[in-house]
Parts: structure tokens; C-alpha cells; sequence
């Protein structure tokens, strides 16, 4: 009986160690190919562009702040927070390797930056674009 | 009988001045309580509080103060700084249960530096108008420009070092 207890609790402990893991780590071109699935759904889509990511993330949007007013235009160096002034590691996936690993942190800032930076939600387009720009960055 | 008011007269003396040289320690801990953090932190909380800014202790507002920043995260001073409900569920009960017992007012802002014990702590004797001129302090919120162990709720006067 007692050694029921001790299985099961064993079990327990294990299962409960198992769900307090973070989310499972990925590549950035894995989650890059999770952003192009949900862009193929959008008729016309013709694929990724850097260029246009990199407008994209260097231009304002009708909003006081862009990508770099915190990310600054040199996105392999780090950054600054435009109104913390906190330091912001740096956002280019080849000189910061826990960026665009975990999908649930990528989907969590998308969500508040373009929020911030544009006052909507991004299209898959953009986030893809926007990825596949910070991907082309060099160290 | 005389005798008797000179004691008594010794006792409120002694009384008084034991008052006063408590009062120090009372006033800091009248409307912040004590400890501001506590020794067991929440993990979620100190990640995603100081995502971009310091992690403010708990015991810098009261209960009501962090109900009413959790409830608004979506626009928390002009930036979207959203959780999934499950995060945002337990840093209010962290920030809740460790929040300050003795505010002495109803008052509940949303910005630490509104609070009476703020401005009283900062006011321009204490904390001279250049200081918030220089850039390294920047904002009020910068705790840590100046309270070199604020990420830890330490605010203690031994511990602070006005950038030059």
C-alpha cells in the first residue's frame, strides 16, 4: 500500500515537473513557418520579404513610437526602452539566441508592440516579414 | 504629592523622547508596511514585471492599487503591457497578499510616486530638483538610478547613491 503511495506520488511529481516546463523551445525558422501557415490562409499571399520588414520596422505607423524607438535600427546591438530607459537585449536572433524560440513570448509581444507601434493587431505578412528581415542581420 | 509629579513628570519625559527616537522607524513603516518584499517572490511576477521596468515591490501600493494596474495592463501608462489570464491571475494574488497593510489613506493611485509618503520622501529637500534633471535618473519610476537595491524592495537611506 505504502509503496502505491510512494509510485503515485512519484508520478505526481514527475507530471507536475514536466507542466512547469517553459513552453517548448523552437527555432526562429520554425516559428517562422508557423507565421507563414497562418499567412497562406490570406489569399494572394506571395511569400516573406526582408525589404519590406525592414520598412516595416523602421517606419512609424500614424503612432509616436516605431520598432526602433526601443529596438533601435541596429537590431544586433541592444536596445533601450523609449520610456523606461530600461536596457533591451538585443532582438536579432544571430547576436541574442533565446529571441523567437519560445512561441508564446513571440506571440505576447507581437501583440503589445504592434498594438503600441501600430494600434492594431499585425497581419501574419507583417510579423513574417518583420522575421524574416531580423533573420537577415548580422552579428 | 510633589514627589509624585515629579515622577510622573520623569515618565512623560521619558515616554516622549522614547516616542521620538522611535518615530523614524514608525513613520517609514506607516503607510508602506513592512517588509516591502517579501523573502519568497513570485517567479512570474519578477519575469514579466520587470520585462521593462524594475519589478516594484509589493508593499509600494496598496491592495487596491494592484488590482486596479492588473485590471488595466492592456493600456498600463500608455503601453500594452497584456498577460494571458492565467499569468495575470497569479502576480495580482502575489502582488495582492504582499501589498502595504498600513496605507493611512483611501486613496489607491496607480503611480507609486502619487502616494503621501512619496512625495513627502522626495519632496525638494529631500531629493533636490537637479536630481531628476539627470538623464541617468530620468523618470521618478527609476527607482534604481538612485536606490541602488530597489529590485530587492530595498530603500533603505544606507543604500542610496545619487548618480553624479
Amino acid at each position: 500500500m505504502l509503496r502505491i503511495f510512494y509510485t503515485s506520488g512519484l508520478t505526481l511529481m514527475i507530471v507536475a515537473g514536466l507542466a512547469a516546463q517553459p513552453a517548448f523551445a523552437e527555432t526562429p525558422n520554425q516559428i517562422l513557418s508557423s507565421i507563414q501557415s497562418e499567412a497562406k490562409t490570406v489569399p494572394g499571399f506571395q511569400g516573406f520579404s526582408a525589404e519590406r520588414g525592414a520598412i516595416f520596422f523602421k517606419t512609424q505607423h500614424g503612432k509616436e513610437f516605431s520598432c526602433t524607438s526601443c529596438h533601435t535600427e541596429n537590431t544586433a546591438a541592444q536596445g533601450k526602452h523609449a520610456s523606461t530607459g530600461k536596457a533591451i537585449l538585443p532582438l536579432a536572433p544571430s547576436a541574442n539566441a533565446e529571441r523567437f524560440s519560445d512561441p508564446a513570448k513571440v506571440e505576447k509581444w507581437f501583440k503589445r508592440n504592434c498594438n503600441d507601434v501600430v494600434g492594431r493587431v499585425c497581419a501574419a505578412q507583417e510579423k513574417g516579414d518583420v522575421l524574416t528581415y531580423l533573420l537577415t542581420v548580422k552579428k | 504629592m510633589l514627589i509624585h509629579y515629579q515622577n510622573l513628570f520623569h515618565a512623560i519625559a521619558v515616554a516622549v523622547f522614547a516616542m521620538g527616537m522611535a518615530m523614524p522607524a514608525a513613520q517609514a513603516a506607516e503607510q508602506r508596511g513592512k517588509p516591502l518584499q517579501p523573502a519568497q517572490i513570485n517567479a512570474k511576477w519578477k519575469q514579466e514585471c520587470s520585462s521593462c521596468h524594475i519589478a516594484y515591490a509589493p508593499g509600494l501600493l496598496p491592495a487596491e492599487s494592484w488590482r486596479k494596474v492588473m485590471g488595466g495592463l492592456d493600456n498600463h501608462f500608455g503601453t500594452d503591457a497584456s498577460l494571458a489570464t492565467e499569468e495575470s491571475t497569479e502576480i495580482t494574488r502575489f502582488l495582492v497578499s504582499n501589498a502595504s497593510n498600513r496605507w493611512s489613506t483611501s486613496t489607491a493611485p496607480l503611480r507609486i510616486t502619487e502616494g503621501a509618503w512619496f512625495k513627502r520622501e522626495h519632496s525638494g529637500r529631500e531629493t533636490p530638483p537637479a536630481v531628476w534633471k539627470n538623464p541617468l535618473v530620468k523618470s521618478p519610476s527609476n527607482c534604481q538610478a538612485c536606490h541602488t537595491r530597489a529590485e530587492f524592495g530595498d530603500f533603505s537611506e544606507s543604500n542610496i547613491k545619487v548618480p553624479e
